[in-house]
């Protein structure tokens, strides 16, 4: 019997997924999801969570405990340090192992080996020989596992870069067929946030796919390079060191820049302690320039929909009264 | 050139000791007050934790009193606080208050960079004394830390409410105002000497509480909503985890003074409760949580501003902590809304809870 190992749908799992799914399974594992966000898996996860953490931390959460339910045998947290160098992510990720553990009982084994490339990017093999380990794999075996699961993870990066959002681009991986938005549009509109804020359905209120509906074409930070969002952050005056802050700083202004947008979207969670600095520093500068329109979101447990929907209607009918305008 | 910095506590009494040692002109801020408060609320993001939304008010107070550059410290993540300055320069922007902004940036190639930054604020004074400032303001430091630490073991014995605070206020005062370290020397024992005099029931026997958390909130009473006089009136001795010149020595000082506790001490015993740093001070406030219950201490208060991230993580982690080291723990979050009035119910009920437990161990072990 393979080890079953459970991912949470939940923090980078937007990023990492397909590149973790492929390691995992080449040195032996079954991989096992944790369902799509549910409202009852938001609750548990707030149930278990201190009420003071942010949104996407107690969502996290919830779909940890519906690993628990699923009686996977592992499951797979990774303590994520950093994923670049001079990087980190939050604090509450690098935690979030030790949250998990004194909150949430009667958890199987927790696979929470860190990963930090800081320093330098070859760092990443104390991680995969510790994840070897587990599966009695020697260091160079899992080591070879990992960099044959790689040209997934690049050709999963570069259909984000060729426009997909994470959901699709995994799709197409697995050999599925993308489906045209059947609606025209006429506006192309930047979705600004934390991958596991907008690309979550049920998080966002569905938020990308209604803009769709609405007509707008949907851009976010994830369909840049590298190299474009670091023309964006050129103007800091200090190197953001959160990498999906700065990806996200760095998007929002590059496609403002570039006039590549009719509008941007900022969506921040709320009690979530980079979003405050960056979605701050964001909406100073494009409001400076004054040039493109800006709206922020706020998402928590009880944001009602049909005030966001409200918004985002007249948002795009705004956006479509002054293309007409010039 | 006249410096200002944020407030945090008595630290402007080190910081202005040590540029004033260099002739360098000073504005300290007037005293975070409900209108520093106000004016940081308006102007900062709603999700920003609370020092940021003080430093606002105080670099906007400072304006007024002439200030026109900014002396702040820096820092390379994972926490908020090192991209404070530059959110803080953009608010000011906009609000049309002009600063020079020098940020002591950790240097990130060789230790000119942090030089170079230290040459903004010094021009051209020789090396040689600027050092000297340097430890002319630690010694400050340390001698606040003296007396604070003084006004933890006196308030809750004093006999005339009250009393403990103003001879503090005083000594505080007499420290700021000296100019040389030998006037520092003789001011520091004139300010023991003012403790030493408050009237007091030197040998009553009370609770013991340490204060744990995030370094702004333990320092600046004003964010702690005075819990230290609090505390100390309901008949508590206090510890705090954190004292200025033991944050300096840690950080700046790479821990190169000796005779001053260091908070590896907290970092040791963290584990297995949280086994990696999270920034900020997440990881000592769990270990101190540890070191104090094996200290014997009755009780910790954990005290953080709303959204701070290092603190939540070590906040979902202590419940747990408190369960194994038995002692009880409690957590308080300070935002704009923080009231006197709040603060002082909570802290009775835990007081109460305290008491009930010593006497039920005391009863038992008798
Ligand atoms: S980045 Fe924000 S949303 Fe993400 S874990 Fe940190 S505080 Fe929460
Ligand atoms: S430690 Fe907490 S309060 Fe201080 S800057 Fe970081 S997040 Fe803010």
């Amino acid at each position: 019997m393979p080890i079953r190992v459970g991912i949470p749908r939940a923090l980078l799992y937007y990023y990492y997924f397909p590149l973790w799914k492929e390691f995992l399974e080449r040195l032996g594992a079954e991989v096992v999801v944790s369902d799509r966000t549910t409202k009852g898996i938001l609750t548990s996860g707030v149930e278990h969570c201190v009420d003071e953490a942010c949104l996407p931390i107690k969502l996290a959460f919830g779909h940890v405990k519906n690993l628990v339910d699923k009686g996977v045998d592992v499951i797979f947290l990774p303590r994520i340090v950093s994923v670049a160098q001079r990087e980190y992510i939050c604090p509450k990720f690098l935690g979030f192992p030790d949250m998990v553990k004194q909150n949430i009982p009667g958890l199987p084994r927790v696979l929470d080996t860190t990963i930090n490339v800081r320093k330098k990017q070859q760092d990443i093999h104390l991680f995969t020989r510790e994840v070897g380990a587990l599966f009695n794999h020697g260091a160079i075996k899992s080591r070879l596992a990992y960099l044959l699961s790689m040209p997934t993870h690049f050709q999963y990066i570069s259909l984000l870069e060729q426009g997909y959002l994470p959901e699709e681009a995994m799709g197409i991986l697995k050999g599925k067929k993308i489906k045209e938005n059947p609606v025209a549009t006429d506006l192309k509109v930047a979705v600004i946030g934390h991958p596991y804020n907008i690309y979550d359905p049920f998080i966002s209120m569905n938020l990308i796919n209604r803009l769709r509906k609405f007509g707008a074409e949907v851009i976010t930070a994830d369909n840049l390079t590298e190299q474009m969002v670091n023309e964006g952050v050129k103007r800091l005056p200090k190197k953001l060191f959160w990498t999906m802050s700065r990806r996200m700083t760095g998007g929002a202004l590059n496609l403002h820049d570039r006039n590549a947008v009719d509008g941007i979207i900022h969506v921040a969670a709320f009690a979530c302690g980079p979003d405050s600095m960056t979605g701050e520093l964001i909406e100073r500068y494009i409001r400076r320039d004054g040039k493109v329109p800006f709206m922020n979101i706020n998402l928590d447990e009880h944001t009602g929909e049909a005030g966001v929907v409200t918004r985002l209607e007249a948002f795009l009918d705004m956006l479509r009264w002054r293309k007409k305008a010039v | 050139m006249k410096v200002t910095f944020p407030h945090m506590g008595y630290m402007y009494v080190s910081l202005k000791g040590m540029l004033e040692y260099l002739g360098i002109d000073v504005v300290v801020p007037p005293a975070c007050s409900k209108k520093t408060l106000t004016l940081g609320v308006k102007h900062s993001p709603e999700f920003a934790c609370l020092p940021l939304k003080l430093n606002i008010g105080n670099f906007i107070e400072a304006k007024e009193l002439g200030a026109d550059t900014i002396m702040m410290a820096g820092g390379c993540g994972p926490c908020r606080f090192g991209y404070y300055a530059y959110v803080e320069n953009e608010i000011l922007k906009d609000l049309k208050v002009d600063y020079n902004l020098v940020v002591m940036e950790p240097p990130e190639k060789h230790i000119g960079e942090l030089l170079g930054r230290i040459r903004k604020i010094t021009g051209n004074r020789p090396w040689l004394q600027i050092i000297k400032a340097l430890r002319f303001g630690f010694l400050k430091a340390k001698a606040v830390d003296e007396v604070e630490v003084l006004s933890f073991q006196i308030r809750p014995r004093e006999l005339v409410r009250g009393s403990t605070d103003r001879a503090l206020q005083k000594a505080i005062n007499l420290i700021d105002e000296a100019k040389t370290t030998t006037e520092l020397t003789i001011a520091l024992e004139r300010a023991k000497e003012l403790m030493r005099v408050v009237p007091a029931e030197r040998e009553r026997p009370a609770l013991r509480v340490a204060l744990i958390g995030e370094i702004y909130t333990l320092l600046e009473p004003y964010a702690n909503v005075n819990i230290e006089r609090h505390l100390g009136q309901l008949g508590v001795e206090v510890d705090r985890s954190m004292m200025l010149s033991q944050w300096v020595n840690d950080h700046l000082f790479m821990g190169l003074v000796r005779n001053i506790p260091s908070s590896d001490r907290f970092k040791k015993v963290a584990a297995p409760y949280l086994n990696h740093f999270v920034g900020g001070h997440g990881l000592e406030t769990v270990g101190s949580a540890v070191w104090y219950a094996r200290q014997g201490y009755d009780g910790a208060i954990q005290v953080l501003p709303f959204t701070c991230m290092p603190e939540i993580v070590a906040q979902s982690i202590l419940p747990k902590v408190s369960a194994e080291v038995d002692m009880p723990i409690m957590t308080l979050i300070m935002d704009e809304h923080s009231g006197e009035a709040g603060l002082i119910t909570r802290l009775e009920a835990f007081i109460d809870l305290l008491k009930r437990k010593k006497e039920q161990k005391e009863a038992l072990t008798s």
